[in-house]
């Protein structure tokens, strides 16, 4: 188990208050300004070299991020660094904790980041349910700003920065970068074709950088403990603490920092008490949030809970949001709800997604209610690989996987329910 | 997106308040000069605060001017996201959790609580507790499941009569204390927390 002092979000849990007061107690704002003088360069290699991931759920390296920026800012194209707490993945709830009770670490996050990426203004895009998160962090930065740690001269770094917060209002599609850019741009969130990637071509045309909440947050306390200590937890590539939400069947649901590549199993059990009705009434777990395939028992009895690992059983870490599914819930259902989430969210901009979201999601409630055909299971299968790769963002990978998931793990259970039809129709 | 319900009666005429105006010209600044449009999310926000948590169209095109930007933008942003109300709801307006992290943990009984005593359909008015509900999706909050929101508020880790006393609360003109209403203080483990203890 990661050791307390190895906790990079020492009031996770609320214990302390989120004020700068104490924030300052627990080391954030510490010597900004000194990591700031080693300059950008340092920062990046530095970041690079811990091998931190974007916690947002794609996992792309921090580092390597950064370094798209273009090096010199040109005067009519500022750079700007985006923040994403648009955090809607079903089964994710880490950011959220980030926001409402470390939002200094976040704040201080968002002036390291800023200065590596040469941006000058910093929008934190919020979901919009989060309104007393919103507004707490609102305070932290009133409080930033009074104490001189954002605006001019920032932490007497002699760089400057602004940060606004900007309210969502109830798309998922959002917390997809281009869309959260359209948004933040006053249109509806419709996801943006790339290239350009929004490095060069983002917010109002200029270079942007969108980061997640957890990804930010983490920066200043690797650029002071050093990319060493962040790489010496987890396995080669998938490095460092990450926050696991562990929601559903399980004993004591909560959030946990922990280390990368920790195995599902001893997640669980450790720290969330276990499976309710204990582990040998598992049935499956979703590892990542609600994209991510589903995992049967017998994989989650030896998985390790990282990028790579979770990869090889065809599965992802997404956002590291777990839920346990015992075997008191009816599998299908609970997958078929998903896909009633993804029918409900789709922007509706590429024909794949919007009717085959609403496909897969009736296909499913017919099978539940047995008035489906055995060939049906097949037919939803390929209706998965229709949406797959044929859309502009990864919307109808997240919406396809959790499908394909059931049907790869729980086949069985859906010829079961087929074959109730027939019963049925005899009877 | 889902379709949206427009308010069948409309009022003529929409205008902010003294201090809304003032809290408009702030916002502005947020944004580039030559950028106004992006103030369209919150100023529909501030619509919807003013007119009883719903806008008017009225509203969409008062904001359409401010902003010098076409009506139907507006139109479509305000019908795009879920959270802007464009007919009328319940003073106490109840927003359930049902996608799967809660439905595994029994959001179903809180529904069947909003159809016992707040309305049969969603979205209908129940006018003794001057109360309306939906179903919604993901609210991350999943830790914290089943869980509502009320208004601006989460009220988490609920059950079934939890749910039902805060609902009947409405009659008195009450709201509960919000966030997880069996004493947890965010989302730490209810017992045998092994983590970030003060004396270990």
């Amino acid at each position: 188990m990661l050791k307390d002092k190895d906790r990079i979000f020492k009031n996770l849990y609320g214990d302390d208050s989120f004020a700068l007061s104490s924030a300052l107690k627990r080391g954030d704002w510490n010597a900004t300004d000194k990591i700031l003088a080693k300059g950008k360069e340092w920062i990046i290699s530095e970041i690079k070299n811990s091998e931190l991931r974007g916690r947002g759920g794609a996992g792309f390296p921090t580092g390597v991020k950064w370094s798209f920026a273009p090096k010199n800012v040109q005067p009519n194209k500022p750079h700007y660094l985006i923040i994403n707490a648009d955090e809607s993945e079903p089964g994710t709830c880490k950011d959220r904790e980030i926001l409402r009770n470390e939002p200094h670490k976040l704040l201080e996050g968002c002036l390291i980041s800023s200065f590596a990426v040469g941006a000058k203004k910093c929008y934190i895009y919020i979901r919009g349910e989060y309104v007393r998160e919103g507004e707490i962090l609102q305070k932290a930065i009133d409080e930033a700003y009074e104490n001189g740690l954002l605006g001019e001269n920032a932490a007497k770094s002699g760089w400057s920065l602004d940060v606004y917060i900007h309210y969502g209002a109830g798309a998922y599609i959002c917390g997809e970068e281009t869309a959260l850019l359209e948004s933040l741009e006053g249109k509806r969130g419709l996801p943006r074709l790339k290239p350009p990637f929004p490095a060069l071509i983002g917010l109002y045309g200029c270079p942007t950088i969108v980061n997640n909440v957890e990804t930010v947050a983490v920066v200043p306390e690797i650029l002071k403990r050093g990319a060493k200590w962040f790489s010496s937890f987890g396995r080669p590539k998938n490095r460092g603490t990450k926050i696991f939400c562990i929601s559903g069947n399980v004993n004591n649901p909560c959030n946990v920092e922990e280390t990368m590549s920790i195995p599902l199993k001893e997640l669980v059990e450790e720290h969330a008490g276990g499976v309710v009705g204990g582990w040998e009434n598992l049935q499956a777990v979703i590892p990542g949030g609600s994209s991510m395939p589903l995992l049967p028992k017998q994989i989650c009895d030896k998985v390790l809970m990282d990028f790579d690992s979770l990869i090889e059983v065809e599965s992802g870490l997404g956002t590291a949001g777990v839920v346990v599914i015992n075997k008191d819930q009816d599998i299908v259902k609970c997958i078929s709800r998903i896909a009633r989430f993804y029918k409900h969210e789709s922007c509706g901009q590429c024909t794949p997604c919007r009717e085959g979201c609403g496909w897969m999601w009736r296909m499913l409630e017919r099978i539940n209610r047995g008035e489906s055909n055995i060939e049906e299971i097949d037919m939803l299968m390929d209706v998965t690989k229709q949406i797959e790769g044929h859309t502009i963002c990864a919307f109808g990978e997240g919406s396809a996987w959790p499908v394909q998931g059931l049907l790869r793990h729980f086949k069985a259970e859906l010829i079961d329910k087929c074959e109730n039809l027939g019963n049925r129709k005899i009877a | 997106m889902s379709g949206k319900k427009i308010a069948k009666e409309q009022p003529d005429q929409f205008e902010f308040s003294l201090d809304n105006k003032k809290i408009i010209e702030k916002l502005l600044l947020k944004y580039p000069e030559d950028r106004k449009k992006s103030a369209v999310m919150p100023l529909l926000y501030l619509a919807q605060r003013q007119n009883n948590n719903w806008i008017p169209l009225a509203a969409l095109r008062l904001i359409s001017n401010i902003l010098n930007m076409p009506y139907i933008k507006v139109y479509e942003v305000a019908t795009f996201y879920t959270m802007y109300n464009l007919s009328p709801v319940g003073k106490y307006f109840v927003q359930v959790c049902t996608t799967t992290p809660c439905m595994i943990k029994g959001s179903g009984k809180i529904v069947d609580m909003c159809k016992k005593h707040i309305s049969s359909k969603q979205g209908e008015l129940n006018k003794e507790l001057n109360s309306s509900w939906t179903e919604v999706e993901c609210l991350g909050a999943c830790v914290n499941a089943p869980m509502m929101q009320i208004n601006d508020q989460y009220y988490e880790d609920l059950n079934e009569s939890i749910a039902e006393k805060i609902f009947l609360s409405f009659k008195n003109n009450q709201l509960p204390k919000f966030g997880s209403q069996i004493g947890r203080v965010s989302s730490e483990p209810t017992n045998n927390r092994k983590t970030l203890n003060r004396n270990a």
